[in-house]
């Protein structure tokens, strides 16, 4: 699951990262841009904590009985007449394309945006065997043309700015294009069409799979996913096990929880509920409908009481537009397909391996992404639950491992927390002190004093003052009756000062 | 009412300043604010990084401090938060502490939360005759759930000027050991959150946590920028200082 630049360590993309000004503008100028869109759209809506906790409910529910409502789903869908397909891990759902690929003799494949092909590098391995793919959500298709992998989970071209847009389409052959919306998307349409006509096979995402139809249902802006999955002869589906709720009225709670958060919107623009191939009497639809069920890591945290909830995420994006982190270093800095904070916790469990390890540590439990999140997921606890699981395989660094075996032995006993910090407070003029402040950049210091001033061990902590205090109450004041409401006149009387009180 | 300060070991050893005025406010209402000596730390450092064996350690210094009084008050909306979502896990195979880890987290507040709504009190007859931003520390304000409690305690400060700011809910970049851990990134944050607090021409920027005051306050120095960087309490303490109603008689 990672992306190009992975010979770099996460520290290092970033750092690439925050010298990319165009890189920067454009992620600010679209997170900003979502994050109130977002909150109008969830401010119209009303009642919006309720929605939440409905849409935290109807995920818990479905995830903690997810062999049962995919049993049904399954059952459901080829009934209707889809083919499913459930597969393991990555290979196993790249040979089952595949092969359906060659019985139908493919050569072109149309594909509307799916994050699960991104984890599976699904393209890759197709053009690998000689399919040719084309991507027609437009940010995807303005990512492949840069040979690049998508930095956000909802908007992959996130990070391209308009003009570097137009550079892109340039070198693709379009003439005298200016950097007017319209005259791009126009392009991209007049290029995507003929990919449609043509495709032999069209690959979809899936956001919802609901159990007691067997349909597949899918949210779009463009238009395309209704094209892809409608106009090829073949439309494969590919899924993550836990795309599943359990009826069409659970779709309505997602309906509105999804687009609100993901994009602002009230509704989607385009929704296509997709149950089984065409049937005879139809006129729209593919010959073959297939589904495939993607596990990936996905059942290893069934049953864990920590990381289950994972499992609920939508992928709405809805934590990477609030994230300050992401806002900084974009996606590709996390070097994950899954970027962001869902990406930071969702793909060291999918995928263990010592390239992900650091990614727990990008962020700074701020807890934005948990306070946006339509279904309430934890990620800022997951985030540390992360670390934690790292220390108890031994896989802090050791400084680390010296630096909080000190804490323990210092702070588990006020004494020694008191003696230690007067050897500290001794041992902090080698960084040379003025005004109170440590600007010298060396040693454990200088992650911190490279930007910013330390402050100095004050010269007398508080716990040695405290004893010299002189408190102008009495002790165990206000124990009774120096502090009294009452209650008529909203006034609290303080000794005999009257204080406002508020309401 | 017995009251006891958790003082947070950065104030404790860095601003001590902070638990001062902490104290001269509550007496100012008529509490005495005692200090139980066995407290360290919340253990919120170890904790989140990984260490919950180190960070239990600490904790247990607050159990057993605090088990006597009926409220305990702190500088730190995120080390309040520390013990109020996270002491009961930390201590769960043990009931007994267990139970001591709810008792404490039912009673603990942070500074502003105590005044407002444990005291019931948000004008203070306080005077600060300055240009006033505040930040909102994201533990405190999610973590916590302080809202609109410190804002309360300043809007009825008299002479002063507050001005909202700009992408307030943003992290600052402090995040513990993420500052030194991801020290590029939070070097990013931190200097978008000066450039707002910049624009918004305060002269003083107030908080409720020490840990993105020191964050904020060290890039503003380092940057040579002329705000003065205050916890709520001293804004507030200091506001007693230059406000000229008379001094509360407390009975005895
Ligand atoms: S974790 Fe929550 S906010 Fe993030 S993508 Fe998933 S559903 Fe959306």
């Amino acid at each position: 699951m990672t992306t190009s630049s992975e010979s770099l360590d996460l520290q290092d993309r970033a750092r690439r990262a925050l010298e990319d000004d165009f890189l920067r503008t454009a992620v600010r100028f679209t997170t900003d841009r979502l994050k109130t869109t977002r909150k109008t759209a969830t401010e119209q809506l009303g009642r919006w904590e309720d929605w939440r906790e409905r849409g935290r409910q109807i995920r818990a529910h479905t995830v903690s009985h997810l062999d049962h409502y995919l049993g049904l789903f399954a059952t459901n869908a080829r009934k209707a007449g889809a083919r499913v397909h459930f597969a393991a891990d990555a290979a196993d759902a790249e040979r089952v394309v595949l092969d359906i690929a060659k019985q139908q003799a493919a050569i072109l494949v149309a594909k509307s945006k799916s994050m699960v092909t991104e984890e599976i590098h699904l393209n890759r391995h197709l053009e690998e065997h000689g399919i040719e793919v084309v991507e027609t959500d437009l940010g995807e298709y303005i990512i492949q043309l840069a040979g690049e992998a998508p930095s956000h989970i909802i908007i992959p071209a996130i990070h391209k700015t308009r003009e570097q847009i137009r550079e892109l389409f340039a070198a693709d052959g379009a003439e005298d294009l200016t950097t007017d919306t319209k005259a791009l998307t126009a392009y991209a349409r007049k290029r995507l069409r003929e990919t449609f006509l043509q495709a032999d096979i069209g690959i979809t995402g899936c956001n919802f799979a609901i159990a007691e139809s067997g349909s597949v249902v899918l949210f779009t802006n463009e238009g395309n996913g209704r094209m892809v999955s409608t106009l090829p002869k073949t439309h494969i589906v590919l899924m993550g096990m836990e795309r599943i709720i359990p009826t069409l009225a659970d779709l309505d709670v997602m309906a509105n929880l999804l687009p609100r958060s993901a994009t602002g919107q009230k509704l989607t623009t385009y929704m296509s509920i997709v149950t089984g191939p065409r049937k005879l009497e139809e006129q729209d639809g593919p010959d073959d409908l297939h589904i495939v069920i993607l596990d990936n890591g996905r059942s290893r945290q069934l049953g864990d009481p920590e990381f289950q909830e994972i499992l609920h995420c939508i992928r709405c994006g809805a934590c990477l537009n609030v994230c300050p982190v992401y806002r900084h270093i974009g996606g590709h800095s996390y070097g994950s397909v899954y970027p962001g904070p869902i990406g930071a916790v969702l793909t060291p469990l999918l995928q263990e391996g010592p390239e992900f390890e650091e990614l727990p540590y990008a962020s700074s439990l701020c807890g934005a992404c948990h306070e946006a999140c339509p279904v309430k997921i934890p990620l800022h606890d997951m985030l540390a639950a992360l670390r934690r699981r790292q220390v108890e395989r031994g896989r802090g660094t050791r400084g680390e491992r010296m630096a909080f075996r000190g804490f323990q032995m210092a702070f588990s006993n006020a004494r020694r927390y008191r003696g230690t910090l007067r050897m500290a407070r001794m041992a902090q003029a080698v960084f040379g002190i003025r005004e109170g402040r440590i600007d010298a950049q060396f040693g454990a210091l200088r992650g911190w004093t490279a930007t910013r001033a330390a402050p100095a061990l004050a010269d007398k902590s508080f716990r040695e003052r405290y004893a010299s205090l002189e408190q102008d109450v009495a002790i165990g004041s206000s124990a009774s009756g120096t502090v009294q409401t009452s209650g008529a006149d909203g006034q609290l009387t303080v000794g005999k000062t009257e204080v406002n009180r508020d309401e | 009412m017995r009251v006891a300060l958790f003082v947070t070991c950065l104030v404790d050893q860095f601003y001590p300043n902070v638990a001062e005025a902490m104290i001269a406010v509550c007496n100012r209402l008529g509490v005495y604010v005692d200090f139980p000596e066995v407290q360290t730390c919340c253990g919120q450092p170890a904790f989140n990084s990984g260490y919950v064996d180190a960070a239990r350690s600490s904790a247990l210094t607050l159990l057993n401090a605090f088990s006597d009084y009926d409220y305990v008050i702190s500088p730190s909306g995120s080390c309040t938060g520390m013990i109020h979502h996270y002491f009961a896990k930390l201590f769960d195979d043990n009931i007994v502490r267990r139970e001591m880890a709810q008792d404490l987290a039912c009673k603990t507040y942070e500074f502003s939360q105590f005044i407002v709504n444990v005291l019931g009190v948000t004008d203070l007859h306080a005077a600060f005759p300055y240009r006033v931003t505040y930040h909102p520390s994201c533990h405190a304000s999610r973590l916590l759930g302080i809202r609109d409690e410190p804002l309360r305690l300043l809007e009825k400060v008299r002479g002063i000027e507050l001005v909202e700011l700009e992408h307030q809910e943003d992290c600052c970049g402090f995040g513990g050991t993420f500052a030194v851990k991801m020290a590029d990134i939070s070097a990013a944050m931190v200097s978008e959150k000066v450039e707002h607090v910049e624009a918004t021409g305060a002269q003083v920027l107030v908080g409720t946590d020490m840990g993105c005051l020191m964050n904020i306050g060290g890039r503003l120095q380092r940057e040579q920028k002329a705000v003065r960087v205050l916890h709520l309490a001293q804004l507030l303490a200091e506001g007693l200082l230059q406000s000229s109603s008379p001094k509360p008689e407390v009975a005895r």
